[in-house]
C-alpha cells in the first residue's frame, strides 16, 4: 500500500491538470472534486477536453502538469494500484464483437485477476442484472446498440469498482435504451458508487448529475448543481410565439419594460427573462394586445441547461456528431 | 511474472475463440495459401527452371515462408481494429500485465500459423511436392517456420499499433512485404535475376530463411549454416520489434 493523504474526502480530486497534444491545449489547468457516492456531470461540446480528462483519470494518458487522485491514489504514481479500483465505459462500446456476452465479461474478470470460475459467476450475475441473461451465449455482433452499451457498462463493473467513469454512455442510443441505462446508473449510485459522467446531452446531466462542471476549451468555466447553474443564468423566462404576420419588433418593444434586458426574437419566439413571475403573463398579454400584436402561444419556463450553456460559452451545445471528442478542428461554433 | 503469463493466456484464448466466428479471417488462413500454391505451380511453374528436382519441390518451402509473412497482416489489422473500437483502452485501464495484450496476440498467431502451414503443405503434397529429408529435419523445418512466424507477428503488431487506419496498415505492409518476399529465393532461383536484384536477394533475410527451409525439407545443398542464420534472424527480429511494439502499446492514444 502506498501512503495515502488523509484529506481524501473526495473520491476524485483534480488539481491543475494540463495536457497538450502538439499545439492544441486539450486541458488548461482543470480543477475538480467529486464527493464519494455522487455523480459529477462533465458537460461540454466536442473537443472541450472531456474525454482527455477521463483518459487521464483512468491512467490511459499522463498529464503534462498538475496532479489528480482517485480514491486517494495518484493517477500517475499509483496507476497500477488504481486500475484495480476503477471501471471505464467508453464512447465506443468497448467489447469484443466476436465473443459472446459471457465470454467478454469472463475475459475482463480474469484480467482483473479473478479465477475462471469466479469470473464466470460474476459475469452471469451481471448479465442477469443488466437484462442480458438470455443473450449470454450469443455473439455480441448480433446485439442491439442498447444491449452493447449495457454489456460495456457491465464490463466496467466486473470488479465492483468504487469509482466509475462513463464517457458519453448514451451517445447514439434510442430514447428507450437511454432511459433504461439512466435507471441502471441511478441504481449504481444508490449503491454508493461514485460516477464521473461526460455528456453532451443537457437533459442527461440534469437527470443524473448531483453536480455539474461545464468545460470548454480545456477549462472548467462553471461548476455547481443544476439549479445553481440555472440561477446563474437568471430567473424565469417568458417566451411568446407570435401569430403569423405579427411584427416582432413591435412585440419586443411592447415587452421591453417587463425585463431588465432587451428581449430577443429568434426562431419565431420573443424571449425575455422576467423579474417577477406573478402577473407576468396577464401583463404581457395586455401589452401585446394594446400593441395589436397577435399571440399564438405564451409560456413561462425555468432556464434549461441549454440556456446555461449558451450564456456561459456563447454557443449552443451542439447535437452530437460522430467525430471524435478530441478533434478541436471539428468544433462547430454556433 | 505470474500475472504476465496468466493474462497472456487469457488474451491468447480470446483471439482463438473469436477465430472460427470471423469467417473472412479463416479464409485468409486457408484459401489464400491454396490459391497461391495453385497459381505459382500452374501459371508460372512451367516457365521457371530450377537447378534440381521439380518446381513443386522448389516452390513449397518458398511459399510457406511467403505465406507466413502475409499471415501477419491479420495481426496488424486485428490490433488496429482493437484500437479503433476502444478495446485497447479498456485493456489499458485494467490492472493487467502491460505486454499481455501483444504477447497473447502473437501466441495465438502461432496456432493460426500452424493451421495455415498444414493446409499449405497438404496442398503441396497433392500437387506433387514431397519431402526429401528425414523426419527430424522435416519437424525442425516446422519449428523454424513457427519461430519465424512468431517473429513476424511482432513486426505486424508494431505496424498495427503504429498506423492510423486498417487501410494504411494494409498498404504499408504490402509495400514492405511484397518486395521482400518476391526479391528472394522464394519463387525463382536467385541466379536468374539481374545483378542488382541478385545482390539484394542474396542478403535478404527471406532468402536465408527460404534456403534454410529447402535444406530442411528437400535437402537442397545450400549451406547448412543457413538454418542457424534463419534462427538468428528470427531472434533478432523479436529482440527489436517486441520492445518497440510494447513501448508503442504503453503510450497509445485512442483514435490514432
Amino acid at each position: 500500500m502506498s501512503e495515502r493523504p488523509l484529506g481524501s474526502e473526495s473520491a476524485i480530486s483534480v488539481d491543475g491538470i494540463t495536457k497538450a497534444f502538439g499545439d492544441i491545449r486539450a486541458l488548461d489547468g482543470v480543477n475538480l472534486s467529486v464527493a464519494p457516492g455522487t455523480v459529477l456531470g462533465l458537460l461540454g461540446p466536442n473537443g472541450a477536453g472531456k474525454t482527455t480528462l477521463v483518459r487521464i483519470l483512468t491512467t490511459l494518458v499522463k498529464p503534462d502538469a498538475g496532479s489528480a487522485r482517485v480514491v486517494g491514489l495518484d493517477v500517475v504514481r499509483d496507476a497500477a494500484e488504481l486500475r484495480q479500483k476503477i471501471g471505464l465505459a467508453g464512447q465506443y462500446a468497448a467489447v469484443d464483437e466476436n465473443l459472446t456476452g459471457l465470454e467478454n465479461l469472463t475475459m475482463v474478470g480474469r484480467l482483473y485477476g479473478q479465477s475462471r470460475s469466479e469470473a464466470r459467476g460474476h459475469g452471469m450475475d451481471l448479465l442477469e442484472r443488466f437484462d442480458l441473461a438470455d443473450a449470454a451465449k450469443r455473439v455480441v455482433k448480433g446485439y442491439s446498440g442498447g444491449m452493447r452499451r449495457r454489456l460495456d457498462l457491465a464490463a466496467a463493473l466486473v470488479a465492483s469498482p468504487p469509482v466509475l467513469f462513463l464517457d458519453e454512455p448514451t451517445t447514439g442510443l434510442d430514447p428507450r435504451s437511454r432511459l433504461s441505462l439512466w435507471e441502471t446508473i441511478e441504481g449504481l449510485v444508490g449503491g454508493g458508487t461514485t460516477v464521473l459522467l461526460t455528456t453532451q446531452y443537457l437533459d442527461e446531466a440534469d437527470r443524473l448529475a448531483d453536480a455539474i462542471a461545464v468545460i470548454d476549451h480545456g477549462r472548467v468555466i462553471a461548476e455547481g448543481t443544476s439549479d445553481e447553474l440555472k440561477d446563474r443564468v437568471g430567473g424565469e423566462r417568458l417566451e411568446v410565439r407570435l401569430e403569423a404576420g405579427a411584427d416582432p419588433a413591435v412585440a419586443v418593444s411592447a415587452l421591453a419594460s417587463l425585463s431588465d434586458e432587451q428581449p430577443v426574437f429568434e426562431e419565431g419566439l420573443v424571449k425575455l427573462s422576467i423579474r417577477r413571475r406573478q402577473g407576468a403573463i396577464v401583463e404581457a398579454v395586455r401589452r401585446l394586445s394594446d400593441a395589436d400584436v397577435g399571440v399564438d402561444d405564451l409560456a413561462i419556463r425555468r432556464p434549461t441547461l441549454d440556456d446555461v450553456f449558451l450564456t456561459l460559452t456563447g454557443h449552443v451545445a451542439e447535437e452530437r456528431d460522430d467525430s471524435d471528442d478530441e478533434v478541436p478542428a471539428e468544433r462547430a461554433l454556433a | 511474472m505470474r500475472r504476465l503469463v496468466s493474462d497472456t493466456m487469457v488474451i491468447a484464448e480470446r483471439n482463438l475463440i473469436r477465430l472460427p466466428r470471423a469467417p473472412d479471417l479463416l479464409l485468409a488462413f486457408t484459401v489464400q495459401p491454396i490459391m497461391f500454391v495453385l497459381l505459382f505451380r500452374y501459371v508460372f511453374g512451367g516457365a521457371i527452371h530450377v537447378p534440381h528436382g521439380s518446381y513443386a519441390d522448389f516452390l513449397i518451402p518458398g511459399i510457406v515462408v511467403q505465406n507466413i509473412a502475409f499471415g501477419g497482416f491479420v495481426t496488424a489489422l486485428g490490433l488496429n481494429e482493437d484500437v479503433h473500437k476502444g478495446l485497447i483502452d479498456r485493456f489499458r485501464s485494467l490492472p493487467m500485465a502491460r505486454p499481455a495484450v501483444l504477447a497473447g496476440r502473437t501466441i495465438a498467431d502461432i496456432v493460426t500459423n500452424f493451421l495455415s502451414i498444414v493446409v499449405l503443405v497438404i496442398t503441396g503434397l497433392i500437387i506433387g511436392f514431397s519431402f526429401h529429408t528425414n523426419v527430424l529435419d522435416v519437424i525442425a523445418g516446422f519449428f523454424l517456420l513457427l519461430l519465424f512466424g512468431y517473429a513476424f507477428s511482432w513486426v505486424f503488431a508494431f505496424l498495427g499499433l503504429l498506423v492510423s487506419t486498417p487501410e494504411s496498415a494494409n498498404s504499408v505492409g504490402f509495400i514492405a512485404v511484397f518486395p521482400l518476399t518476391f526479391i528472394s529465393s522464394a519463387f525463382v532461383p536467385v541466379s536468374s535475376m539481374p545483378s542488382v536484384l541478385r545482390a539484394f536477394a542474396n542478403v535478404n533475410p527471406f532468402t536465408i530463411i527460404v534456403d534454410a527451409m529447402r535444406h530442411l525439407w528437400i535437402g537442397y545443398p545450400s549451406a547448412g549454416n543457413n538454418v542457424w542464420g534463419a534462427v538468428v534472424w528470427s531472434l533478432v527480429i523479436i529482440a527489436v520489434f517486441a520492445p518497440l511494439a510494447v513501448a508503442r502499446y504503453r503510450r497509445m492514444a485512442a483514435g490514432g
